[in-house]
């Protein structure tokens, strides 16, 4: 299989869009996201994008190939919400590891397909691993700051039961995203540690963190530096930020990443800020021209879309990203 | 990878040890000595331990916040004691840190000899922690599987001088056991060298046993050992240790200290466990002193421990202490409380006082000498442009809080006499008005400078000002309002006092009055003196002329006839203003050419609620300039913050500014809201008629009757609406934002801590802040849901200066000065049902802190102000809107031109 590592220091890696927004061009139902297999479940399984890596596989290997096509070189698995603890929604713990298997075996036909057509560009399946629902260093209690919902343990076992199954499904990376507390991204980071010792191989991780609002910091507090030292421990393919900002946005805090880190950096903003509907509506274009002024400051080495983003806009990205070098990394696993 | 266009070089991924709370510290090679903060150890403080014992975990808090602010970069929290669930304990104390930002933002120690309470501590830390401490005391194998664990979790670590055979208590044992732990942890665990710390032990000098001698000199080299020869790793200590035979001498035991920090430092120790309060400047050590404990902690001579002992003796109780920044602390009594009233210092203010109480007989004198002494020197240093409005009011908090401590005693004391203020001045926000920031500026001046005062607060009604203003036997009364309404509302105040028969001088101030008002409108109505006050500097001069006993009569004669000669102009002058009839005035309206083509219909009509606006979207939008008005800073941002006179002090405002604006947005201190509606509009007569969704509802609007130059036409806010004859149907909007829900109970809760001067920086914030969203909403509007402006790209500069398409006037505003408007835009909106903002009798808005208004989208839309109505529009207005001619008439006084 090719190596993630070769493909990184050659050239700038185009990573895939928004999952939910593609998928809901579907229209799909409550019976839609049952399928056969659900139709008697207890509650309401409208909405459980995940779940579709099961009931709807046909749907969700046509986003990837659109993706695939438009030139990402990275997809994404379907799986932002398949732990346990964020399953607990839909009483669906039990079937988190198999959900993460199905994800990422869909994801890895479409990625070897379309290698297959491209030599020259080997196609790689990001195992992606969301914040979960639960926060490890934030009470959701305004009685009682000392509270939390969910212990690191629990966030340890539930992120390794995915590991083991995004693994198990031909996931070549895994992702750890999206990170509004950085506590629950180092219980995930544990897990993997746990993973690669108990396995005996080395996985490529990403880790990408939100800067949720223009002052700088995470929801759980941490300026961009003090993310980046906090999950510094671990040997990393990549270190970025991705979605909550658009590109235009974000660049400040990709700068601070590009002068205190060796490693690789990555880059997936949503199209824009949203509006006061919540939708995003930066178009292909401008979010590309915006793109381009990080790639031209040499930040970036993994670039894509978070939502709102479409694969007109990461085939635009990507027209893009062919036109620059990746920024020099000196640190590899 | 051969090219690289790379313009950012990696500057800072050198092998440094980093750490993390909310934001990073990086110890580098340059870095200053990292001090950790030690009160939050149970075996190092015992007021910790009782706090934990009694589970008073707020009050332990107070304690790692006083750590933080005291200066320690990083806190150690241990809770290892007999008596105490340590595990519990730990991750109680440490889910309750990560809640208080401004202890968080430092990294966290975690210190137990206990692994599970280790663990227990990693796992609930986000940030990058050191962990105190592991060591080779139980072997090798139990050594690598905590350092493991440790790096997993992604944390340094301490490693404590400590094997299987003892602590090291020799420079041979120290460099055995480092190189040993060393090597085991960078080739077998990998562990980051960078994270490594050593714990050397500090050990006891001057005990009397000679094995002891040489045990800071045995710290220090070992130290310079491992910072030679093991590369990137850090060395720390618990530094009181080494001055332990000198308890209760603490002049010996900071120079001890101090000293051997110095030497320490200079060998390679770059953190340690220090008590900031026990440390002498290196500097400052007595000469004498200083040979002496460098003597024993350089093992320099055989008797070094008994020479040190004898000086002991001869410093023992004379505290040579006394921080060199802290230098004024040795002045005379006076001198300091002065120099705490100048600079607005709170920190000693309270036992300065207490020390000048018991110097004197009665309690009062200290108000009356010391304190009054310092004010007089604000008061002066203000008067001469010298000090300015924000640390005035900083001065005045540390006056309240020195009053404060002494009101009790004065109480006590019972001696009854007066409180010798200078006189008594009410101030009051008239009825229906809730704008106070101006009248709490005058308040605190006015106190600062030995008034006592009489705060009836806002919305006070007349006779409530009567009735205090005679019970409380002021020597005058001060009169605030920023809405027009306000105005009207002083007039009747004049006339009531008059009626009343009262003789006491009347203060005017507030952003709508002005001296031409209270010449033409308010002074009329009074025999005795009415003043009208610009600003609050100005107050203390007016105030202080008033109140001389033997030259006021003079000073008021004077104003009367001044206010007299004012008015003769001015009504001299505004008479030769000519006037159209309304008739003519109509004939004269602005006619645009209106065509379907100019028009854009909007995105969505109808009515929409943003009930959280984000406050950080909004901040970008502050226009700041005001702002610094509203402090009497006069100049345009952001050059004011360079201006040469009050440049300083508009740079101190600005960063507490900043500063309350981000607990305010971090901790939700003010909530912003929003409504809006865009609809179908068209004109008929000066008439706007808007189609919702209920039926229809009127604007009325108002014409400029003023003779214009040939050309020019006479405007109305209907011109910009075009007209149903037309049959072109066009559109408008209106909006209110808010963003002073919350303002008033923070402020109030500053009130209470006696801190004016946050208490009227919050509100002026939010005011600042409710125009700002006024400004994003309308951008918003312009650009997206009307979307008439969609290409529009301008900064704040440019919206600062209204370069924007369109235009969002407000009523009670000059273009619409007729407030009741306001009513129709919360019948349209439902605005008190949606987002809460009430309309008070004087149609003010409640909260103060908001602002609505209407949306004009045409291009040739622009602001312009109304000036004088005739009579004939004020009746046809009346019958238009379907009120009584003398209502509309209470409304609109203020605009209506009387040519008698």
């Amino acid at each position: 299989m090719a190596n993630i590592f070769d493909s990184i220091s050659d050239r700038i890696l185009v990573l895939d869009g928004a999952m939910g927004t593609m998928l809901q061009q579907y229209g799909f139902e409550e019976a839609d996201f049952r399928g056969q297999r659900f139709v008697d479940w207890p509650v309401s399984l409208k909405g459980n994008n995940d779940l579709l890596s099961i009931t709807q596989p046909e749907a969700l290997r046509k986003v990837h190939e659109a993706y695939l096509k438009s030139g990402a070189d990275i997809i994404e698995t379907n799986t932002f919400s398949s732990t346990r603890i964020a399953m607990a929604d839909y009483q669906m713990e039990e079937l988190a590891y198999e959900i993460n298997l199905a994800a990422a075996r869909v994801a890895r036909e479409a990625a070897d397909n379309i290698s297959k057509t491209t030599p020259d560009k080997p196609r790689f399946v990001a195992g992606s691993m969301g914040p979960t629902n639960k926060t490890a260093s934030l009470s959701p209690d305004v009685e009682d700051p000392g509270f939390r919902a969910v212990s690191f343990d629990e966030l340890r076992a539930s992120y390794k039961e995915q590991a083991e199954g995004l693994l198990d499904g031909g996931a070549d990376i895994l992702m750890v995203e999206t990170i509004f507390d950085t506590l629950n991204a180092k219980a995930a980071l544990f897990a993997i540690e746990e993973v690669k010792e108990e396995r005996g191989i080395d996985i490529p991780i990403m880790v990408s963190g939100t800067i949720t609002d223009a002052s700088g910091r995470t929801l759980s507090g941490q300026t961009a530096e003090a993310f980046l030292i906090s999950v510094s421990h671990i040997p990393v393919l990549s270190v970025g930020f991705n979605c909550a900002l658009g590109a235009k946005q974000l660049q400040p805090y990709l700068e601070v990443l590009a002068r205190r880190t060796d490693s690789a950096i990555s880059a997936h903003p949503n199209a824009g800020l949203p509006n006061a509907f919540g939708e995003y509506d930066e178009t292909p274009e401008q979010m590309a021209a915006q793109i381009k002024v990080f790639l031209e400051k040499g930040l970036i080495n993994i670039i894509g879309g978070c939502c709102g983003t479409t694969p007109e806009h990461i085939k635009a990205i990507a027209d893009v990203a062919a036109q620059f070098q990746p920024r020099p990394i000196t640190q590899t696993v | 990878m051969s090219t690289s266009v790379a313009d950012i070089q990696t500057q800072d991924s050198g092998r440094y040890l980093k750490l993390s709370g909310l934001e990073p510290l990086v110890v580098r090679p340059d870095s200053n000595f990292i001090n950790v903060g030690e009160r939050t150890n149970v075996a190092g403080s015992r007021k910790f331990l009782r706090l934990i014992k009694e589970q008073k975990f707020t009050e332990a808090l107070e304690v790692a916040r006083h750590q933080v602010e005291g200066g320690a970069q990083i806190i150690d929290v241990n809770m290892d004691d007999g008596l105490i669930d340590g595990k519990k304990a730990m991750v109680r104390f440490l889910n309750l840190l990560m809640a208080e930002p401004d202890i968080s933002r430092v990294p966290i120690m975690i210190d137990s000899s206990k692994w599970e309470i280790i663990e227990a501590g990693l796992q609930v830390v986000q940030g990058k922690c050191v962990v105190n401490s592991i060591s080779l005391k139980e072997g090798e194998e139990e050594f690598i599987r905590q350092a493991k664990s440790i790096r997993r979790y992604g944390a340094a670590v301490i490693v404590m001088a400590f094997d299987e055979v003892g602590q090291a208590d020799s420079l041979e044992r120290r460099v055995e056991i480092a190189k040993r732990s060393y090597d085991i942890l960078v080739n077998r665990v990998k562990f980051p060298p960078e994270d490594i710390i050593f714990d050397l032990n500090i050990f006891p000098v001057a005990t009397g046993m000679d094995e002891h001698k040489n045990n800071a000199v045995d710290f220090i080299e070992g130290t310079r050992w491992v910072r030679t020869n093991l590369p990137h790793c850090n060395v720390s200590g618990g530094v009181s240790n080494v001055s332990f035979s000198f308890r209760g001498n603490d002049t010996v035991r900071e120079a001890m200290h101090s000293a051997f920090l110095y030497h320490a430092i200079q060998a390679g120790m770059n953190i340690g466990i220090v008590n900031p309060a026990m440390l002498e400047v290196y500097d400052d050590i007595p000469a004498d002193l200083l040979e002496h404990v460098e003597d024993v902690i350089l093992n320099r001579r055989e008797d070094a421990t008994e020479r040190l002992l004898d000086f002991a003796e001869s410093v023992q109780g004379s505290r040579i202490k006394e921080k060199v920044s802290e230098a004024w602390r040795e002045e005379g009594l006076q001198a300091r409380i002065t120099r705490a009233l100048v600079k607005g210092i709170d920190k000693y203010i309270v036992a300065d006082v207490e020390e000048a109480r018991q110097a004197v007989a009665q309690p009062i004198e200290v108000i009356e000498g010391h304190l009054m002494t310092g004010m007089n020197v604000v008061g002066d240093l203000f008067g001469s442009g010298k000090m300015f409005l924000p640390q005035v009011v900083k001065s005045a908090r540390v006056m309240k809080k020195a009053v404060a401590h002494l009101t009790p005693f004065i109480e006590e004391s019972k001696a009854g006499n007066a409180s010798g203020s200078a006189g008594k001045i009410l101030l009051a926000t008239v009825k229906g008005d809730v704008h106070d920031i101006g009248k709490n500026i005058v308040s605190v001046v006015l106190a600062c400078n030995n008034y006592e005062i009489v705060d009836l607060g806002v919305m006070v009604p007349p006779e409530k000002i009567l009735a205090a203003a005679i019970e409380e036997q002021v020597d005058m009364v001060g009169l605030s309002g920023l809405i027009t309404p306000s105005l009207d509302e002083m007039v009747f105040l004049a006339k009531e006092m008059q009626r009343q028969e009262f003789d006491i001088p009347i203060l005017i101030g507030g952003a709508t009055t002005s001296k031409a008002h209270t010449a033409v409108k308010i002074d009329p109505e009074y025999l005795s003196t009415v003043v009208h006050v610009n600003d609050a500097s100005r107050a203390v001069t007016v105030v202080g002329e008033l109140m001389k006993d033997d030259k006021s009569a003079g000073y008021k004669a004077g104003l009367k006839s001044d206010y007299e000669k004012f008015r003769e102009k001015f009504l001299a002058r505004a008479v030769k203003k000519e006037y159209l009839s309304y008739k003519n005035a109509v004939a004269n309206k602005l006619q645009l050419a209106w065509s379907d083509n100019e028009i854009k219909k909007p995105k969505e009509l109808g009515v929409k609620v943003l009930a959280d606006l984000d406050i950080e979207k909004v901040i970008p939008y502050i226009d700041w300039s005001p702002f610094f008005r509203s402090w009497d800073l006069h100049g345009r941002y952001p050059k004011i913050l360079e201006d040469d006179i009050v440049g300083k002090q508009a740079q101190e405002l600005f960063s507490d500014a900043q500063a309350m604006l981000k607990k305010i947005s971090g901790k939700k201190w003010l909530q912003l809201k929003a409504i809006f509606g865009l609809f179908e509009a068209n004109r008929t007569g000066d008439d706007i008629e808007v189609k919702t969704e209920e039926g229809k509802a009127i604007f009325r609007t108002l014409r400029q009757q003023g003779k214009k130059k040939e050309g020019v036409p006479n405007l109305a806010l209907a011109d910009f609406i075009a007209p149903k004859a037309s049959g072109i149907q066009d559109y408008m909007g209106c909006f209110c934002v808010s963003a002073g829900f919350g303002a008033d109970e923070k402020a109030a809760e500053f009130n209470e801590a006696l801190d004016d001067y946050n208490s009227i920086l919050i509100k002026a914030l939010a005011d600042r802040l409710a125009e700002a969203s006024a400004e994003y909403l309308h951008k918003e509007v312009r650009t997206d849901h009307w979307g008439y402006a969609g290409n529009e790209n301008l900064d704040n500069v440019d919206l600062i200066k209204e370069a924007y398409t369109g235009i969002r006037p407000a009523p009670g505003y000059p273009a619409c000065p007729d407030h009741l408007e306001k009513q129709t835009i919360w019948e349209v909106l439902d605005v008190e049902k949606k987002i809460g903002v009430k309309l008070t009798e004087s149609l003010a808005m409640w909260p103060a802190a908001s602002v609505s208004g209407y949306y004009f989208a045409h291009p040739e839309s622009k602001y312009f102000g109304l000036g004088k109505i005739k009579e004939d529009q004020l009746k046809d207005y009346a019958s238009r809107k379907g009120i009584p001619l003398e209502e509309a008439r209470k409304w609109l006084g203020p605009n209506l031109e009387h040519s008698s």
